[in-house]
Parts: C-alpha cells; structure tokens; sequence
C-alpha cells in the first residue's frame, strides 16, 4: 500500500486532451471565421475587396468606410449615414429593457412573495407570451398602436417590446425568487416594511445576478428585433436594424461592401459590448436557483 | 385575562380544519413551549399571533389589545426564525436596526439599542459583518439580537435551535434559558424536540393533529401525561406503554403482566382509585428511569415493587446503562446506574417505582386518573 493507486479517479489521456483542444479551436476558428471578413474588408477600400481578395488583410487601411457608414452613406432617400438610427435604437431599447426588466421583478415578487388564489395560472398565462410568434401579433398590434395614437413612434416600439417582455423577464425573477426565503420577507413585515420597502431594502440587493440575465436578454432581443421595427417604426423612429437593411439595399450605383460591412459591425456592436461587460454575470444568473447555495 | 391570549383559536385551509379551539392563557414573563411533531399546527399557531396567517376563528389578544387583523408590525411582537433570515445583503447591526429604522426610531437611540444588546449578546464585535460571514452560532444570536432591540411584549422563536449541531443547540438552549431569567420576557417557542421543551418553558403544550393536548409545567406534563400521546412523545426514551389486567387482592389493586418467560406477575398500583377497574384491560405507563435494580431503586418511593425477567439486550451510554426487555409482548426498556451488573439473555430482578407509574384506558387513551 505504499503507492496510492490513481485508477479510480476521472483521468483523460494525453492524446484524448490534445483532440479535444484541437476540436476546440477549430471550432473557435471556424465561428471567428465571419467576423474576420466583416473587420478587415470593413477597413479595406472598395477595390481591393471587387479585387476578389475577401480572405486577405487589408493591404491599404483605411477607416473611410467606417466614417461613411456612420455618418454619410445613403440610407433610404437621406444621405444620413446610420448615425440617427443608432439613436433611435438607443432611445427605444433604453426604456423597454429598464421597464420590463422592472415590471418582470415586480411580479416575480408578487406572484412569489405575496400569493394570491390563480396566481399560478396568470403566470401560465403569462409564460404563454413568450410562445406566441411575433407575426400572429403584427396587425392586432398595429391597430392597437393606432387606437393609442403612437403609432409609427418610438414609444410605440417600446410599448411593443416592453409587452413581449414581460413574459420572459417574469419569468427570470419569479424563478430566481422562488428559491429566496419567505421567512425573509415576513421577518421584514414584522420589522415594519410594507410592500415596496420589502422590495427595494430586500428583494432588489440580492437580484444582481437575475437582473444581469434579464438586461442581457432584453437588450439583445430588443437591439436586434427587425420585425417590429420594420412594421411599427415611421421614418423618424427606424431603428438601426431596419436601417441596416435599408443601407445594403439603397444602391446609388456601385454596391459598398466595405461600407456594408462596418455598419453591420456597429449594428452588433452595443450586444457583443453588454456580453463582454456582463457575460460574467449571465452564466453566474442562469445558474443561480439551479443548485442549493 | 391573560398576558397573551389565545381564546378557541381554530385555523382551517378550505375545508381542512388544522386547528381546532386552542385555549392558551399566557401570564407575563411566560415561556410558554408549544410542542408536538410536524404537522400537529404549531407553526401555523405560532404564524397566526405573529399575524403572518390569518385566524379562522376566536380571538388573540396581547396586553388586553385584540390582534385579529392587526398588521404583525403593530402587534408589537418579536419573532426568530428558524432559518434566522437575516437580511443577506445588510450588516449585522443594519440587520438588528432595521425594525427601529421602519418604526421611525431616530438614529442616535438606534445606535444606543445596537450597543446595549449587542453587549449583553456578545456581538459587538461582529456588528460590521455580513452574516454570511457568520458561523451557526452567532447568527443564532444576531437573530435574538434583532428581537431585542425592539424591546417587544412577546417573542416568538420558531425553532430556533433546529439548524445548529447537537453540541451548539445545547449551548444555545442555555443561553436563551439564562437571557429569560435576566430578562423576564414574555416567550412563545415553537420545537418538535420534547427535550428543549422540558428544560425552557415554564408551561408546555403538547399539540397533536391541531388540538391541544396538555397544558401543563413541565413536570405535569412529565409526570402525569393527560393521554397515551403525551406520555409517548415526551421524555426519552419514551414512557414504556404495557399491557395489563387490573386485579384486585385483599382489597389492593394489583397490575397483571406477563414476564419474557410467559409467566404471569403482579404489581402492586400506588392508587386506590385503580379498584374500581377490576378485572379490565388496561395500558400501564412507567417511564424507564422507574425501573431499575434494586440498589439502584428512588429511596422515597413508597411502592418499590419487584419483577424479575430476562433481560435481552443491555445498551450502555456512558451515564446510564439503559436494558430492553419484553414484558406482555412490548418491549420495555429500563434505565439503570452505569455500573450496575446486569448482563444480556440472564434473569435479572427490577424494581418498579410504581409511584411513578400511571394507567391509561385503552379506549380512550386518556390517563385514569
């Protein structure tokens, strides 16, 4: 018994870890492989790319596609570049990722921490909403947009968003607050807290990792919608998706690939920016409830 | 009119009835233990006076003041729980301050609160933590330390000792028993642990499918149980429950048993009144300390009756050496002085405090007294 046998332990072998790592960054490579064409010919002038050299580094680089797609190139009848588009997307996917994000914790508090006859079934109710396609909704909305009278506007689009939302962001918080403690939140009552106070003193500093997924979530929903954009949105309101489509298919003759590519890489730039800040904490939040802390 | 007044309490969820008229009158200062095993409703009991459930019917009154209604914040109650829930995101002394702080307690009399409890708790030098960063036991305590600060008329613990380790519970146990004698609060304690209840309280109630089932100091309910299920669940190990007739013999009532061997013994009852049940089937009660070897017997008995049978396993526990042995077909185990020779599968002769012992009817269940 003087060597301790190593057999019983989960061992891999040597050529077993070099397949896998192989397999690995082939596979990192192969998912890397489009946003390489998109960075360098975003940087090349336009004929080194009709050229036929996709594959290459850029030989003269030049960041005039990038100035062009952002602030000059025709979108639609303007020459206005993605620029106010951005902002629209901005100004709308703001105010619907904070509202739904807030409206889903105040019912997942609720349909948790204050139980009432049904709730069960409003919450099956309200899971339906994250099944139901977006084109089923599309002319019902549209008319509802209409009767409200923000039809075409921005806070139009927020309203859609924030409606599809909530289904999904309740849904996180009342999952991550099922596994808080109720004596949590009746020690507070007999403390003195009403509803709200309970919510913000209580519920709220220990959301961080639920609230991270639901931001994420919301954000790249919301961002990279097309659909309601496209259906909803007047000329004042485009968000950067349809504006994106707009500028690929507005031709004033030679099609700029170059230009093409950066205003796509602005268009996924806020998304892969939030993944990279909280993408952390995403993995952290979805596993969170799923195993006994 | 009591203290706290529980006055035909009943709480039922739809048409399931779990608590069915509870009566409890609690002077002040009380600590009043309500035990029994999971399910029996003394949680659900314990959540109606902290107004955390509403109360299907009665009353609870506290100082006189009906709380039907009342929200628990203005009852002016405390309550541990029995996973502390401490506020995970709050330091210990935010924790312990937080119920002033929603009471409009200004700052410089919170802090003056802090200081003192947390002095007599021992905590002050944990004030500034988290309480992740706290072990079982001072938890334990920041979650007393929040109950006090607000300087309640009645606490409530709900088993508040049930997520510590065997050695920690039993010093807790000590510490909530001391901070009651220096204190003088009015206690209301929920346990399923019949040992916590005999050493804290100064009154139990044995609770049972949402009735009460005693009422008593811990040595009424010890001594004279009020049923078979008393008699079971408190003490350990539990009362022996024996079969046996009622024979009376020169005008004594005697209880027949029947010994490992098959063969018949009598024992004489300490109670006369145990005549009248001549010729009838009864349970005799006798918890194990009552029986023991002769040497060993209690001096101020009256009644030491005798009784030999073969012993069949001895189970020695440091203190005590505690021996099973089968009389009219139940097991019955006796507890005896650690040294005293008694040996596996040999005729061994016991004696029986009968003062200590009691007759239940076996229809009832209910003690004859």
């Amino acid at each position: 018994m003087s060597a301790v046998s190593q057999d019983t332990a989960v061992k891999t072998s040597r050529v077993a870890q070099v397949f896998i790592y192989l397999t690995l960054v082939l596979f990192a490579l192969f998912y890397l492989l489009p946003l390489y064409v998109m960075l360098t010919n975003s940087l090349k002038p336009l004929s080194e790319i009709t050229g036929g050299d996709m594959m290459s580094l850029p030989r003269a680089l030049t960041f005039e596609p990038w100035l062009s797609a952002w602030a000059t190139a025709q979108v639609g009848v303007s020459p206005t570049g993605l620029r106010p588009y951005f902002l629209n997307s901005i100004l709308m996917v703001v105010p619907a990722v904070a509202i739904s994000t807030v409206m889903g914790a105040l019912n997942g508090y609720i349909l948790t921490k204050w139980r009432f006859r049904g709730d069960t079934l409003l919450f099956g109710l309200m899971l339906f909403s994250c099944f139901i396609p977006f084109q089923i909704v599309l002319i019902p909305m549209a008319r509802m947009l209409g009767l409200m009278g923000i039809a075409g506007t921005t806070q139009g689009l927020v309203l859609v968003h924030v409606v599809y939302g909530i289904g999904f962001s309740t849904l996180y918080f009342r999952n991550y607050y099922a596994s808080f403690p109720t004596e949590l939140v009746r020690a507070a009552m007999i403390d003195g807290a009403g509803f709200f106070r309970i919510f913000w003193r209580i519920m709220l500093p220990v959301s961080g990792p639920i609230a991270v997924v639901t931001i994420i979530w919301q954000f790249t929903n919301i961002w990279n919608d097309f659909l309601f954009g496209a259906s909803f949105a007047g000329l004042n309101a485009m968000p950067m998706t349809v504006a994106l489509n707009n500028l690929v298919n507005s031709s004033t003759g030679v099609r700029e690939y170059n230009v093409h590519f950066a205003g796509a890489i602005m268009a996924a730039l806020p998304t892969l920016l939030v993944y990279i800040v909280a993408g952390r904490f995403f993995v952290r939040g979805l596993m969170a409830g799923s195993v006994k802390g | 009119m009591g203290f706290l007044d529980i006055s035909h309490v009943s709480k039922a969820y739809g048409a399931v009835q779990v608590l069915h008229e509870v009566d409890i009158s609690v002077e002040e200062g009380e600590f009043i233990v309500l035990v029994g095993p999971s399910g029996c409703g003394k949680s659900t009991l314990m959540n109606m006076i902290a107004g955390l459930e509403p109360i299907t019917k009665g009353d609870i009154s506290i100082r006189g003041r009906v709380m039907n209604g009342v929200h628990p914040s203005k009852r002016n109650i405390a309550m541990v729980f029995q996973s502390y829930a401490l506020y995970p995101n709050m330091t210990v002394a935010q924790n312990m301050t937080f119920g002033l702080e929603m009471h409009g307690v200004p700052k410089p009399e919170r802090e003056r609160l802090l200081a003192d409890v947390a002095k007599l708790l021992q905590i002050d030098h944990l004030l500034e933590r988290k309480p992740g960063a706290l072990s079982g036991g001072q938890r334990q305590r920041v979650a007393m330390g929040r109950a006090l600060v607000r300087n309640p008329d009645v606490f409530l613990f709900d088993e508040p000792l049930s997520n510590l380790d065997a050695k920690l519970r039993v010093d807790m146990r000590t510490e909530i028993k001391k901070l009651h004698q220096n204190l003088g609060t009015t206690i209301v304690y929920v346990t399923h642990d019949q040992i916590e209840a005999l050493t804290l309280s100064t009154r139990i109630a044995v609770m049972n499918k949402g009735y009460i089932q005693q009422l008593g100091t811990p040595k009424e309910i010890y001594d004279t149980p009020a049923n078979l299920f008393v008699a079971t669940f408190m003490g350990s190990p539990a009362m022996n429950i024996i079969p046996a007739t009622v024979r009376v013999e020169d005008g004594a009532p005697y209880a027949e048993i029947t010994d490992a061997r098959g063969h018949l013994q009598s024992l004489k009852f300490s109670q006369a009144n145990m005549a009248e049940w001549n010729g009838k089937e009864i349970m005799l009660g006798i918890r194990p300390e009552a029986i023991t070897d002769i040497d060993g017997a209690d001096r101020k008995s009256q009644n030491i009756q005798r009784f030999s049978n073969i012993v069949t396993v001895t189970e020695p526990a440091g203190s005590d050496t505690f021996v099973t042995m089968t009389v009219s077909g139940r097991d019955v185990v006796a507890r005896m002085r650690a040294d005293a020779s008694v040996a596996a599968r040999d005729s061994f002769e016991f004696a029986v405090n009968m003062d200590k012992a009691v007759a239940f009817d076996p229809k009832t269940e209910a003690r004859i007294r």
